[in-house]
């Protein structure tokens, strides 16, 4: 099953290793993974999306929460979240294609953000859902690039993971032995 | 005032009340090298090879209970100390090493005698930081002793680059560390604690397993009041040890693959395991699917990774063993269940096994066993050496045949399962210990992996003695080979040499050696007589096997005796081939 995995960490150089080693040197999966800042500078949010059996998931957790540069893991599937993936999808843009590929952009509320001669970069954002969708539709006019985030997720209503300076517990909201 | 970091360091090793450091200089660290010329409080112990220093950082560690302390320089001075690390990670030692990093603004251009040090080392460490500035130092060292000795203990890297060291700033030791993604959970869940108690007293068959969290947390005494006042029989593993009396009537010696026949066996029958600061290695459980069909289990660990994580656990608890153990105690002393006997016939069924399958060797009138050997050591200590081993045969027959009595008093290298082991880590325990016993039990393979370290026990006359279990092949390989692979000893056998008596001669030690078994009591007197370090050969019987034994892959009930082709004769002429086999390969 897969699960989405948030994981508050201490913005230091090396932090982004110590966990992609832990998935690496454990040989757990990582699907994607993407990273940034927080509101508090001093502190990043990464989103890890990975596979496994609920042993595999309750380690991934328990391990990643033992690193001493990560304040808090939470593991999404169980709560209600919002995600987001962006892709910008350079497709063939010949005359006789461009209307067909303006048409599925709009369908899907897409951005061209690039054109030349022969291309239109499209730039998409939505839940995984919808990104697999316009490609799979973009796909017939020739798809030359492609490129995706990773996804990032948000849990909705009171479970909030990012918090500001002293304001932060090391509690994992799942996956630990009560 | 305004210090160099060198100064600051050293300040901050004086403040975490460090009295020795085992060090090995170079380019980079000559700075602290030169502050430490002067220094009166703190003792710099010059090892031969980084790996050697940091295994004797270990032995101190684990014997003292206090941070071993290393300190080497860039590049291949930290990369040595790679192996010793990763060996006090698995077996959860607290050490700071230091290691000397190139100047900042060369670090990434492939400088002199540079590596990526906390790149490679952060696999096998608790923790790993490079100092940028002087201004961090202090606060970085200070965190490191609290991150190795904190929780579950283990190794911290501090990287020194050569420009922070040699820069100047105000000294101020931070009085506490903060870290708001680090703080280990002591207590323990006071409901768990509550279950854990009950289940104790409704048990018929219950057996505590416990592991080097015992001697971490030093609940020891703890321990001891629960199996006696509960009289539940205790298994421990080879990092436990010690951590309970070998000699209690309670006691069921070591489980798992070497384990003893009715450890196993209780482990196997029993209807509640008390896991106390074990993790469920491999070595102990056999095979998982069949590991303890009919127990309940309790497993009380410090580290949440630990839990659930081989075996699954009924009633887990997340805390320190000492704390725990206590809490359970006070919860089972009011109760009316403690003495009532509730336990007899599962004490009795115990001391059937015990009787059925004794530990045994048949020990003739002139070859030597390693057993008996140990069993000689045993004696002429009275049990009350300092042993540490290396890995392999002779490391079970001490687990086996020494009663550890005492906590700490056993380093070696369990998780890792490092050779070159014994011989740093003795050295390291005698220097914390300058007037207690210390014995080096190893073998002929593992002894020379770290040899040159010889040369640091003469210089610093730390008399450590070491026993060479000297059967010309690495021993367990062998075994295995005999047992799995049909006889064919490839590579393991090492054949005569080096002359151990010679070599320690070399070093300016003592040699001595025995070669039939009048002797090995003689030899043993004589190297105790010896102030200094002694090296003993003991020539063995070679093909010595170790037992019990679970083979891979069978549960732990599945015990086997003797070799299986004990019966059969051996073809003499056959295994003289593959002897020479093996040297052609070597």
């Amino acid at each position: 099953m897969q699960h989405i995995i948030s994981v508050l960490v201490e913005n230091k150089f090396g932090a982004l290793s110590r966990i992609s080693g832990l998935f690496s040197g454990r040989g757990f999966n990582i699907e994607t993974l993407s990273v940034g800042p927080t509101l508090d500078p001093s502190v990043s949010m990464m989103t890890i999306v990975t596979e496994g059996e609920d042993r595999i998931i309750e380690q991934i957790t328990k391990q990643l929460n033992k690193l001493v540069d990560v304040i808090k893991v939470v593991d999404l599937i169980e709560k209600a979240y919002v995600e987001r993936e962006t892709a910008l999808i350079k497709v063939n843009a010949r005359p006789e294609d461009r209307a067909e590929a303006l048409r599925v952009a709009d369908i899907f509320r897409a951005n061209i953000v690039d054109s030349s001669p022969n291309t239109y970069t499209i730039e998409i954002t939505g839940d995984v859902n919808k990104v697999e969708a316009i490609i799979n539709l973009l796909r017939p006019l020739g798809i030359k690039e492609l490129i995706r985030t990773g996804r990032i997720a948000i849990a909705r209503e009171e479970v909030k993971i990012a918090a500001v300076r002293g304001n932060l517990d090391r509690r994992v909201l799942s996956g630990q032995a009560k | 005032m305004k210090l160099s970091g060198s100064q600051i360091l050293i300040e901050c090793l004086r403040k975490e009340n460090v009295k020795v450091v085992f060090a090995y200089p170079g380019g980079v660290n000559l700075p602290i090298f030169d502050v430490l010329y002067d220094e009166k409080e703190i003792e710099v112990i010059l090892c031969r090879h980084e790996q050697g220093g940091t295994h004797m950082a270990e032995g101190y560690a684990r014997v003292t209970g206090r941070p071993g302390v290393v300190l080497v320089t860039s590049g291949p001075g930290a990369t040595n100390t790679v192996t010793a690390i990763a060996d006090a990670y698995m077996d959860s030692t607290p050490l700071v090493v230091l290691t000397g990093q190139v100047p900042t603004q060369s670090i990434g251009n492939d400088a002199f005698q540079e590596a990526d040090v906390v790149g490679i080392t952060r696999p096998c460490t608790k923790y790993n930081i490079l100092v940028k500035d002087v201004n961090d130092l202090a606060k970085a060292v200070k965190e490191a002793f609290y991150i190795a000795t904190s929780g579950r203990p283990g190794p911290v890297l501090v990287d020194l680059p050569k420009d922070v060291v040699l820069a100047k700033t105000e000294f101020k030791y931070p009085d506490k560390v903060y870290i708001r993604s680090y703080s280990p959970n002591y207590k323990g869940n006071k409901w768990q604690i509550k279950q854990a108690a009950e289940s104790i007293m409704k048990a018929r068959r219950p057996v505590i397993y416990a592991g080097g969290g015992v001697l971490a947390s030093g609940a020891s005494q703890e321990l001891l009041d629960l199996a006696e006042g509960m009289q539940v029989p205790v298994t421990q593993t080879l990092m436990g040890l010690g951590g309970f009396p070998g000699t209690h009537p309670l006691s069921l010696g070591m489980l798992g693959m070497h384990g003893t026949y009715w450890a196993n066996m209780s482990i196997h029958h029993s209807d509640l395991i008390i896991a106390v600061g074990s993790r469920f290695d491999d070595r102990v459980t056999g095979r998982v699917a069949d590991f303890a069909p009919g127990a309940k289990i309790i497993h009380i660990d410090i580290d949440p990774t630990s839990i659930h994580k081989v075996i699954k656990a009924d009633i887990p608890i997340v805390g320190d063993v000492k704390v725990i153990l206590s809490g359970l105690n006070q919860i089972l002393k009011f109760s009316e269940n403690g003495q009532s006997g509730k336990n007899q016939a599962w004490l009795s069924q115990i001391s059937d096994w015990r009787k059925e399958h004794p530990l045994a060797y048949d020990q003739g009138d002139k070859i030597i066993k390693p057993q008996y050997v140990i069993e000689r050591i045993y004696e002429a200590t009275r049990g009350k050496a300092i042993v540490s081993t290396d890995v392999g045969q002779h490391q079970m027959w001490v687990a086996q045949y020494y009663k550890f009595d005492r906590p700490r008093t056993f380093p070696n290298s369990g998780g890792l399962g490092t050779m070159g082991y014994g011989l740093p880590a003795a050295i390291g325990a005698q220097k914390a210990f300058p007037d207690d016993l210390v014995f080096c039990v190893a073998g002929d393979g593992s002894i020379v992996m770290n040899i040159q370290e010889m040369a640091t026990a003469v210089s610093y006359n730390l008399p450590v003695k070491i026993a060479v279990i000297n059967n010309k092949y690495l021993g367990m390989v062998r075994q295995w080979q005999e047992l799995f692979y049909d006889r064919r000893y490839s590579s393991s056998y090492l054949g005569d040499g080096p002359d151990f008596v010679k070599l320690a001669e070399a070093f300016g030690a003592v040699g001595l050696r025995a070669k039939e078994i009048g002797e090995v009591d003689q030899v043993l007197q004589e190297a105790l007589a010896v102030k200094g370090p002694v090296m003993m050969d003991f020539q063995v019987d070679e093909e010595e096997n170790c037992y019990p034994m679970v083979p891979a892959g069978a549960a732990i009930h599945e015990m086997v005796f003797s070799d299986p082709e004990e019966a059969e004769p051996k073809k003499q002429g056959e295994k003289e081939q593959k002897k020479a086999d093996g040297v052609l390969t070597a």
